[in-house]
């Protein structure tokens, strides 16, 4: 069962595969100047400090990840070319294990535009606990519940710099469903959840979506705005009884209409953060956003470290129905950046949820041993004794997590 | 960032040090005089356009074990403002691929942007402070900024041997005052106006650092740049080095590979 599980989810890289192979194969500009190789090593122990709500999940979790890269870029700085797969194996979590293709694209720059092709990440937010306007990439669930993990997404990307800013144009070809821990992982869900999705579109995951995205930078504010239409990467999990009576969990995808604003504006020692969107799907349209600050404290108590405050507070016009964990929820966090030769960083942050009071609270650090070797520590808590909440399914999943990296 | 933009000189010189300095030296305050070879000090280092570079800085605690990181940099000149310039990181190799975009001014705070490619990220950063360390290292952002002539206001204090050749002794002081600096002492070689040596004093006015430049090699027929620039903290004992290597000029970069998309092009 388990080795067939990995076989499938290494399967499901193939169409990712065969994009980079044609996308090499066809890029057979003579080399001149050298590849550059480099990457990474993740070694990750997860130990989790409460009992599993069921009986087959385990205490505690290795995992390794493979993440190497290889870049080329011509004399002439008018094309690169980047691929970047990536490979982890976990212990216990057959839905864990499994590869991607991160990156695997062309970029040809002429004058002031740019066509970028290939497989792809595009990150469109500034705020720190939730990004509501990035919906280009699919979210590698499986990777880190932050969300902050992204598959790689086929497309074609035109660039214009003009002096109205920058302007994007995507053609999304191609859909990549979310990844899902298997129900004897942790953190997961109770049911497990289908790998066969349903679709609003006949198109299902062949769907090509389309965005545009424009941004302009002026002295102390960053602007952008954005509208993406297809196939939210956000599905509804919808329960469905089987044939032999289990439970499972069915994505469904629906197509939508998303517009999304962000700004960031500069003020002192303060950065203040705004996102929003507007989304109309067949069912619905509704209205979110996020927004706070971050104020920065230089050289606290005479030494070289910075401490950054930050608060956040994300809404959704849906209220408690909304499929976001962060409807109404207020975040607080520092930041603590040493600013030493080992670069030592602690981002540790609090949200509080108003409509369902449960609470989540997390810690990440990192400090590099040297040139090669880095090591980072995260610790998760959740609090949620509301079964409506989208918390309350990870209140038994509190865990510590070290990770060992060694750079290449 | 650019601590590369400092020394320079005309094609033509020693004759134009001269004729420059007499007129003004009967009536001169030690302010004026000071502000004058400072203004000299950067107009010879004007004119460049683009510069690119690469640099190895090289690390050292009070028990002299070494780190090292490994920078390249782009810069671009600005009539009547501070240079644009992406600053990419190759060592140490979490880092790598990080790049950094700031476009420097004179009258207020510069714009600064960070790539992080694991994220994909480009995120706008608060500049106002630049006392803190660059990078772990003894240098400070502010000491990797651009020479601005208006950021300081300066007071000739005399000339003095400095190696083989004589300097002009001016002292600096910093007219930001989230500056990290009470003043700074400049030591500026006669013959070329090339930095030679640079203290810095804390805000509570005791000797922190001590920046000397050394082996200066001149650029197509006119900039003068350091191969090395060594800073010693004398308060905690560690210091830094930078090694510049692969110095070129004019090779016709545009506002258009100082914008966020070169910075997330950035390799």
């Amino acid at each position: 069962m388990a080795t067939q599980r990995s076989e499938r989810n290494i399967r499901k890289i193939s169409p990712a595969q065969w994009l980079a192979s044609v996308l090499f194969s066809t890029l057979a500009v003579p080399v001149q100047a050298e590849v550059e190789f480099s990457g990474k090593v993740d070694l990750e122990a997860r130990i989790f400090t409460e009992d599993a709500l069921r009986s087959n999940q385990k205490d505690s979790n290795l995992s390794i990840l493979f993440e190497p890269q290889w870049v080329w870029t011509s004399d002439n700085q008018q094309h690169l070319v980047q691929f970047k797969p990536m490979l982890r194996l976990d212990q216990h979590d057959d839905e864990r294990t499994h590869g991607d293709i991160r990156e695997a694209y062309w970029i040809y720059v002429k004058d002031n535009w740019e066509v970028r092709t290939g497989l792809k990440k595009e990150f469109w937010g500034v705020t720190e606990f939730q990004h509501l306007v990035d919906v280009i990439n699919q979210t590698d669930l499986v990777e880190n519940i932050s969300g902050e993990e992204k598959l790689g997404q086929p497309m074609i990307n035109l660039s214009v710099a003009a002096d109205s800013g920058i302007w994007d144009f995507y053609i999304l070809p191609g859909f990549r469903e979310r990844t899902f821990s298997d129900p004897e992982g942790r953190l997961s869900l109770p049911i497990e959840v289908s790998n066969s999705a349903r679709f609003e579109s006949s198109a299902k995951e062949r769907h090509t979506d389309l965005a545009i995205r424009w941004s302009q930078n002026y002295d102390w504010l960053d602007l952008t705005a954005s509208v993406f239409h297809g196939t939210n990467r956000e599905p509804e999990l919808q329960m469905v009884q089987r044939n032999n009576g289990d439970l499972q969990l069915v994505p469904y995808y629906e197509q939508m209409t998303q517009w999304g604003t962000t700004a960031q504006a500069i003020w002192l020692d303060w950065l203040f953060k705004l996102e929003a969107i507007h989304r109309k799907t067949d069912r619905n349209k509704f209205s979110a956003l996020h927004t706070g600050f971050e104020y920065t404290m230089y050289g606290i108590a005479d030494s070289d470290i910075d401490l950054g405050l930050i608060m956040e507070y994300g809404w959704d016009e849906r209220g408690e129905k909304a499929s976001s964990v962060m409807q109404n929820d207020l975040f607080g966090g520092l930041r603590f950046a040493f600013n030493d030769e080992e670069g030592t960083e602690i981002l540790a942050g609090l949200g509080h949820d108003m409509d369902f009071s449960s609470q989540s609270f997390s810690i990440e650090a990192s400090r590099r041993l040297n040139n090669y070797w880095k090591i980072s520590g995260e610790v998760r808590f959740f609090e949620s004794d509301n079964p409506k909440d989208s918390l309350y399914t990870m209140r038994k999943d509190d865990y510590l997590q070290l990770t060992l990296s060694r750079y290449f | 960032m650019a601590l590369n933009n400092l020394p320079h000189k005309l094609a033509i010189t020693g004759l134009s040090v001269s004729l420059l300095a007499s007129p003004f030296a009967l009536a001169e305050t030690a302010e004026e005089k000071g502000r004058s070879i400072m203004e000299e000090f950067e107009r010879r280092d004007t004119g460049w356009r683009d510069m690119q570079a690469g640099m190895q800085m090289i690390l050292r605690n009070a028990q002299s074990q070494e780190s090292i990181r490994e920078i390249r940099m782009k810069s671009l000149e600005q009539e009547n403002d501070g240079d644009k310039s992406l600053t990419i990181f190759d060592q140490p190799r979490d880092v790598k691929g990080t790049a950094f975009l700031s476009f420097s001014h004179i009258d207020r705070a510069d714009d600064q942007w960070l790539y992080l490619p694991a994220l994909g990220r480009v995120k706008r950063i608060s500049s106002r402070n630049k006392s803190g360390p660059f990078m772990g290292s003894e240098f400070s952002y502010e000491d990797m900024g651009s020479f601005e002539i208006d950021k300081y206001t300066y007071k000739f204090i005399g000339e003095e041997p400095c190696g083989d050749l004589t300097c002009y002794v001016v002292e600096n002081y910093p007219v930001e005052k989230t500056s990290g600096y009470k003043r700074r002492i400049s030591w500026v070689d006669t013959n070329e106006y090339r930095m030679q040596k640079l203290d810095f004093y804390d805000r509570k006015n005791s000797l922190l650092k001590t920046l000397n430049f050394v082996n200066y090699q001149q650029y197509i027929g006119q900039y003068w740049r350091a191969d090395r620039m060594e800073m010693t903290n004398h308060q905690n004992g560690k210091s830094t080095t930078l090694a510049w290597k692969g110095y070129r000029f004019q090779e016709g970069l545009n506002e258009r590979d100082f914008n966020k998309n070169a910075l997330k092009r950035a390799r």
